[in-house]
């Protein structure tokens, strides 16, 4: 699975996106979340804060208790800021 | 119809573009968002927009189309920018047809507070202090919560 991270987040992870073989019991947004944080611990600390990290499955707006499965790509960023 | 561009357009043109030919259409409203000068106090140089290519273009056919089930529009064009840009510069432009003005400015307004939520962009302003990562306001919040139904 493609994992992708936009704005200020890929400065928390030090990438803009890695390819990922998930562990078996990643089920959902939130264990992925789990699961990304032992990797990138600034990332954990971005994503424990209400509201401030946000979710995409295959570029669709999801909350974090989403299921993972089928998904191709899952991208994490901040509120959004345009217009 | 959406366009998710780097270049400049220009406003009136595009509006002319948007009625050209079309003799049903009684109103059209409009929004143009620009890049302002100073944001919280501070001086803005320039901003970045970052989007997430593919999302970007498939969020704003979504608000588009939720748009167009809720009012009679005639026609709709959203344009947004990314990449640099300079103050004075447009971002965003919204464009709504319809045989009557409510239906135009209601929608103009619902595609405005749905895309300030929804549509993936981010900004980075360049201050005297250096760059920053604008942060979402909790009215935008408010505003797209009014149209919940």
């Amino acid at each position: 699975m493609r994992v992708r991270y936009f704005a200020w987040l890929k400065q928390r992870t030090g990438c803009a996106e890695e390819e990922l073989d998930l562990p078996a019991d990643v089920l959902t947004v939130a264990d992925l979340i789990g699961h990304l944080g032992a990797r990138h611990p600034r990332f954990a600390e971005a994503a424990a804060g209400r509201g401030v990290v946000r979710c995409a499955i295959d570029q669709q707006h999801v909350e974090r208790d989403a299921l993972l499965a089928g998904a191709r790509e899952v991208a994490f960023f901040p509120p959004v800021t345009g217009g | 119809m959406i366009r998710v561009q780097a270049g400049l357009f220009d406003v009136g043109a595009e509006i002319a573009r948007f009625t050209a030919g079309r003799t049903d259409i009684g109103a059209v409203a409009s929004f143009t968002g620009l890049v302002r000068d100073r944001h919280n106090g501070e001086t803005v140089s320039a901003m970045t927009l970052e989007h997430y290519p593919g999302m970007t273009e498939a969020e704003l056919e979504r608000i588009e189309s939720e748009a167009r089930t809720r009012w009679p529009l005639d026609d709709c064009l959203v344009i947004h920018r990314y990449g640099r840009m300079l103050p004075g510069e447009p971002i965003v432009l919204v464009l709504t047809a319809s045989a009557h003005r409510a239906a135009a400015f209601e929608a103009c307004a619902f595609l405005m507070d749905w895309l300030k939520t929804k549509a993936p962009f981010w900004k980075l302003e360049e201050t005297p202090e250096g760059e920053r990562w604008v942060e979402a306001r909790g009215s935008d919040d408010e505003a797209a919560a009014r149209w919940e139904s």
